[in-house]
């Protein structure tokens, strides 16, 4: 099913307007061993439900921003521009 | 066809999860092979309903990497004696495969996989725009207007399409046949471990026991598995196809165009029958985009301009379980008696036969055959990659 996200600079657009980066999932630790890092590559926790995820606004202002998306209906409950790196 | 089960037994040798091409291939050379009967197939829903019934039926063995290459080789011979072995007619129409090529790039990347696919045996090749014209006569190719003008194109004889709907129901009889019990409706809502190994599947209908799972539930793996412990490298996406109201029949051969995102056939019943890509979002919601068929139509019709006025008669999704290097993920995993048929994205229904041939093998002797070997879920901790990106992303 198509649907609409919400570009946190440009306001409501297509899904066909962005890019999708996956879900999001935590860094391995520095030094990691091959098997840490095989896991933060590769393996994904896939769910049935709620999903916080990347996307870009590629066909807009380019930004890299934070969706949390249910993933068995394609709602949509929040978008959001990542913190500055500090 | 198979006989009506009533409630189930409090233990099986076997419980496959998933009664779709995979489990129920699994299930039957578990029974022919290994005289293992003792055997149930649990899906939650009809037999048949998930991609075993949404697949566009193409069967074709033209891979990229060696290991691949010999694998859906050996599935495509399982599927041409398939019919006789289970005395069923599943309609195989082996007229040939046509990958078309529209980039000096792509001749390279063709040429390359015709020479994997020489070595290994699989009868592929490369041709030029004027045998694709006698194989494929209604089709538009030389264009001098084309957006991608066809330069050439990746023949696979032995390819063609099969009736995905006659291979679940004779797979299903030789099943039942061979003493399994299959249960639809009945979904597995967890499995139980003790010391790292299977011990049983709780289900909507009652508990069971059992040392030994196989999941073979395509888009829904993750799911299975993490209720085994098991964590898997996948996405789950949607892929989308759609059919022509019936016309004569023009189109005996498959035409794929990675390039244009489209593959093309004509059904039995006429109807043409065209595929895309997967939608890039992972998502459980197994519905169509409107953004879908308006492009496998744009795309179909720079290929065959004479459907102008041909209707779309029904379109439909299915979920894919998408692997980072498009080769399926086999075998066993860390929890002991938990196998998986994974990572199978759009090109599962290809492998049924020998998926199930392979991982009743690894059942019956405890041994992983070479045959899928490199398919192994651990390849993704040691990083040991079987990267099909380039003849199964869109290829099929």
């Amino acid at each position: 099913m198509s649907y609409v996200l919400t570009c946190p600079n440009c306001g409501p657009r297509e899904v066909t307007d962005f890019g999708f980066g996956g879900e999001v999932n935590p860094r391995p630790r520095s030094d990691p061993s091959e098997r840490e890092l095989g896991v933060y590559n590769y393996f994904r926790r896939n769910v049935a439900g709620v999903q916080r995820e990347w996307w870009c606004h590629r066909s807009g202002c380019g930004a890299w921003f934070y969706a949390e998306r249910d993933t068995r209906t394609n709602e949509v409950l929040l978008t959001e521009l990542p913190e500055p790196a500090a | 066809m198979w006989r009506r089960r009533g409630e189930l037994k409090d233990s099986y040798d076997v419980v496959i999860v998933g009664g779709g091409s995979h489990g129920l291939a699994a299930a039957y050379y578990l029974a022919k092979e290994h005289g293992i009967g003792n055997v149930a197939v649990l899906e939650k829903s009809y037999i048949g309903s998930g991609a075993a019934g949404r697949n566009t039926t193409i069967l074709r063995a033209n891979y990229k990497t060696p290991e691949g290459a010999r694998f859906y080789d050996a599935s495509l011979k399982l599927y041409e004696g398939l019919g006789a072995d289970l005395n069923f007619n599943l309609l195989f129409s082996q007229n040939g495969h046509l990958t078309l090529a529209h980039s000096d790039r792509a001749m390279f990347v063709m040429a390359n996989r015709a020479e994997v696919n020489r070595i290994n045996g699989i009868d592929s090749r490369l041709i030029q725009p004027d045998e694709i014209k006698r194989l494929a006569p209604a089709m538009q190719v030389d264009d001098p207007h084309a957006v991608y003008p066809i330069q050439g194109a990746l023949y696979h004889p032995p390819g063609g399409v099969i009736r995905h709907d006659a291979v679940v129901w004779g797979l299903a009889r030789g099943a039942d046949r061979g003493g399994a019990e299959l249960h639809p409706y009945t979904e597995v809502t967890g499995i139980e471990r003790r010391n790292g190994s299977v011990e049983g599947v709780r289900t909507n209908r009652g508990t069971i026991k059992t040392k030994t799972v196989l999941n073979c539930t395509a888009g829904w793996s993750s799911i299975v598995s993490e209720m085994a412990g098991v964590e898997l490298p996948i996405t789950t996406h949607i892929l989308q196809a759609c059919v022509t109201e019936p016309l004569k029949p023009f189109l005996d051969v498959v035409i794929v165009s990675s390039q244009m995102h489209v593959y093309i056939s004509q059904t039995d019943r006429g109807e043409v029958l065209m595929g895309a890509e997967i939608e890039p979002w992972t998502t459980y919601r197994m519905q169509g985009t409107l953004n879908f068929l308006q492009e496998v139509s744009r795309h179909a019709l720079e290929l065959f301009p004479q459907l102008e006025r041909a209707r779309i008669l029904r379109s439909w999704a299915g979920l894919c379980d998408l692997s980072p290097d498009y080769s399926p993920i086999l075998g066993r995993t860390e929890v002991e008696g938990f196998h998986v048929s994974s990572g199978w994205g759009t090109y599962g229904f290809k492998a049924a036969p020998i998926v199930g041939k392979t991982l009743a093998e690894l059942v019956a002797t405890g041994r992983t055959p070479d045959l899928i070997e490199p398919f192994a879920l651990e390849r993704f901790y040691e990083d040991r990659l079987v990267s099909e990106l380039a003849a199964a992303a869109v290829s099929h």
